[in-house]
């Protein structure tokens, strides 16, 4: 069965494409961590439905290109909403990211339950945006993923500097003349980007976690950020395509929610085990004897 | 029996002043983003209950939701603590796992689980009516309406006798805990009947909607109102509100009932966010220009009383040259001029502008705030 799998071109597409989407989420996501934005993130995916369903509203087909611009219009708008919302009123961050998060995607359910109306059948498939079906991926969308892979990865090594400073100590890099505004901005776009195309494999509900858990993962074995960019990256690959895997055995199981938890459990491990860092090893070296 | 309707209503009514009291603390306390974290792990405790007792009906499922919320909040707390990952990070790793976990659990056993993925998500407040709580062949009404109660009493019963223990925790934790006001049992206790809330508001609303419903009423009585008391009277009302708002909506159009209840949360948050009185955005707007305009007549005020009665004063008071003296621009003085004339601390003689006993009190007050000084940067 396995091995009927891995002579199928089809899995070699999906596997390949969630892959790419596990790795470049995951190199991504280390930004979003050391930032301490870890759930930025999870405001964008949620709030990513409203556009997709809207888009399916107004253009009337499942076409992935007008879909993932919606979603990338309205998850943007959320981010910045959830931002300015802190900066303008009373209310504190994390009762403004619970309150965006939520409401947008509650006005994504009325919209889908609205597309249900409609009496195409084209409607049929929308619902596999709220946790993913990494199946339906065609060859195209691959390398949609890997062109927007590229160009974040593009944008990571020819900012690598600020990006750095951005990461550590954004009050030093404003102070340096750095346009942190800007930087941010791109940040956030680069971030919709990549929630944006992981929207179709893995879901709103769970696109986050590809971005959290495999920097969680990284940072646990390196204090450099070179290496928990590479390593993120890696994690996130590897859950990506053990995720697919797993739900192209085992039939009817949706893709996100497997490679999420595969991506968790490569964080959880690591801060179990990792040299140094890890939570069984400081133990160990605690028992010991002094001197 | 009353009409089906009436009994949705109901028990989303009660849903929505049940979950706003909760939401007001965690609010308070800036744990809005655990309140999240647990509605989403509640789903791993209801999957796996029901895989060791294979009872849906069971009480053993509350409670294994109930213990899933609070050990969320504990592993979080736990991995935070641990000072390997920062609390956002933290948040964002045990929750996708634990509702991952759950949803693949019911996608494993599919078929035989009632709880399809949809009802995860959205709840099933349109067959509220259906589940009815029976006693002795009577039917005492939707069970809904009887948990929601229960849990909105038991919150009212916390309230009134935890009151000043909640107060002090919301607005100054840390005090709350070194003088031993809030202890760790208070805590616990609080969080397990928060996390029995958002189970039981699961059903009504499903994972990610009860977050709505937690936060959305609280963040917009947070708006309108000043002191707790008022904001958790203004929550319950717009939790109310919110819920039978939001079903009359999704009932008029025939779309999803907990997208309507929270787009309707969304959108008196939205209301109050611009238009509310003194934390609106429109308000504060109007605060900031009539504060700029204060800030303008007093320094005209102070100007003109610095040099009343020195041989400067017919030059520094002649209406054309203030402009300059000030460095304003010639508009922006007359309007400041008006008003200062409007507010009786000017009068204007001739070419010169004199002060009023009410201008030079005001000027010496002015003068006492400090306030002018920045303006003379």
């Amino acid at each position: 069965m396995i091995l009927e799998l891995f002579r199928d071109p089809t899995f070699w597409t999906v596997a390949l494409g969630s892959s790419l989407l596990g790795g470049v989420a995951g190199a991504l996501g280390v930004f979003a961590v050391l930032r301490r934005e870890s759930l930025i993130g999870d405001v964008m995916s949620h709030a990513a439905l409203p556009g997709i369903v809207l888009a399916f509203l107004i253009t009337g087909s499942r076409e992935l290109p007008p879909l993932l611009l919606g979603a990338a219009l309205s998850a943007g708008i959320g981010a910045l909403l959830a931002v300015q919302i802190p900066r303008r009123s009373r209310i504190k961050p994390d009762a403004a990211l619970g309150l965006v998060l939520s409401v947008f995607f509650g006005i994504g359910i009325v919209g889908l339950t609205v597309a249900q109306q409609r009496p195409t059948a084209a409607q049929a498939g929308l619902d596999r945006f709220l946790f993913g079906q990494a199946a339906t991926m065609l060859r195209r969308d691959v390398a949609a993923i890997a062109l927007a892979a590229l160009l974040v990865l593009a944008f990571l090594l020819l900012l690598w500097k600020e990006w750095k400073l951005l990461a550590f100590d954004p009050v030093f890099a404003r102070a340096c003349g750095l346009p942190v505004g800007a930087l941010e901005a791109l940040l956030a776009a680069l971030m919709v980007l990549t929630v944006a195309i992981g929207l179709p494999a893995v879901g709103v509900v769970l696109m986050s976690a590809l971005l959290v858990a495999p920097a969680a993962a990284a940072r646990q074995w390196t204090d450099r950020l070179e290496r928990m960019v590479v390593l993120a990256g890696a994690f996130g690959a590897l859950s990506g395509g053990l995720g697919t895997l797993m739900s192209a055995g085992a039939g009817q199981l949706p893709t996100g929610p497997l490679i999420v938890l595969m991506a968790c459990g490569m964080a959880l491990l690591s801060l179990l085990i990792a040299p140094r860092r890890g939570i069984l090893r400081r133990r160990r070296t605690h028992a010991r004897p002094a001197g | 029996m009353l009409a089906p309707q009436v009994e949705i209503m109901l028990v989303a009514a009660l849903a929505g002043a049940a979950c706003a009291l909760p939401g007001a603390f965690l609010l308070l306390r800036r744990m809005v983003l655990i309140g999240d974290a647990i509605s989403h792990s509640v789903l791993l405790g209801i999957v796996a209950a029901f895989l060791i007792v294979r009872d849906l009906r069971s009480p053993m499922l509350l409670l294994g939701a109930a213990s899933a919320g609070v050990l969320t909040a504990g592993l979080a707390e736990a991995l935070l603590r641990s000072g390997r990952l920062k609390e956002d990070a933290a948040i964002g790793l045990v929750f996708p796992a634990m509702f991952s976990l759950g949803v693949v659990l019911i996608a494993r056993g599919a078929g035989s689980i009632r709880l399809d993925l949809d009802a995860v998500l959205l709840g099933e407040l349109a067959f509220a009516p259906f589940d009815r709580l029976t006693w002795g062949g009577w039917d005492l009404g939707p069970r809904g309406a009887w948990v929601m109660g229960t849990l909105l009493g038991l919150h009212i019963v916390f309230l009134l006798a935890f009151y000043k223990e909640l107060q002090l925790a919301a607005f100054d934790p840390d005090l709350a805990q070194v003088f031993g006001f809030w202890p760790a049992w208070l805590h616990y206790a609080w969080m397990a009947l928060t996390s029995l809330t958002v189970v039981a508001a699961f059903d009504v609303a499903g994972v990610v909607l009860v977050v709505a419903m937690l936060v959305a009423p609280p963040a917009t009585a947070y708006l309108l109102t000043d002191g707790l008391g008022r904001m958790l009277l203004g929550s319950v009302g717009l939790g109310v509100a919110m819920a039978m708002g939001g079903y009359s909506f999704a009932h008029a159009f025939d779309v999803s009932i907990a997208g309507a209840m929270a787009t309707a949360g969304g959108l008196l948050f939205a209301l109050a966010w611009i238009g509310g009185p003194r934390h609106g955005l429109i308000a504060r707007r109007r605060q900031a220009t009539q504060q700029r305009w204060r800030l303008a007549m007093q320094l005209l005020a102070v100007h003109l009383l610095s040099h009343e009665g020195t041989p400067a004063e017919a030059e520094e008071s002649a209406l054309a040259h203030l402009p300059s003296h000030l460095r304003w621009k010639p508009d922006f003085a007359i309007a400041v001029i008006r008003r200062a004339e409007a507010a009786g601390w000017v009068i204007q003689e001739g070419e010169r502008l004199r002060l009023t006993e009410a201008g030079r009190q005001a000027a010496r007050e002015a003068l006492m705030e400090g306030e002018w000084v920045f303006l003379l940067r």
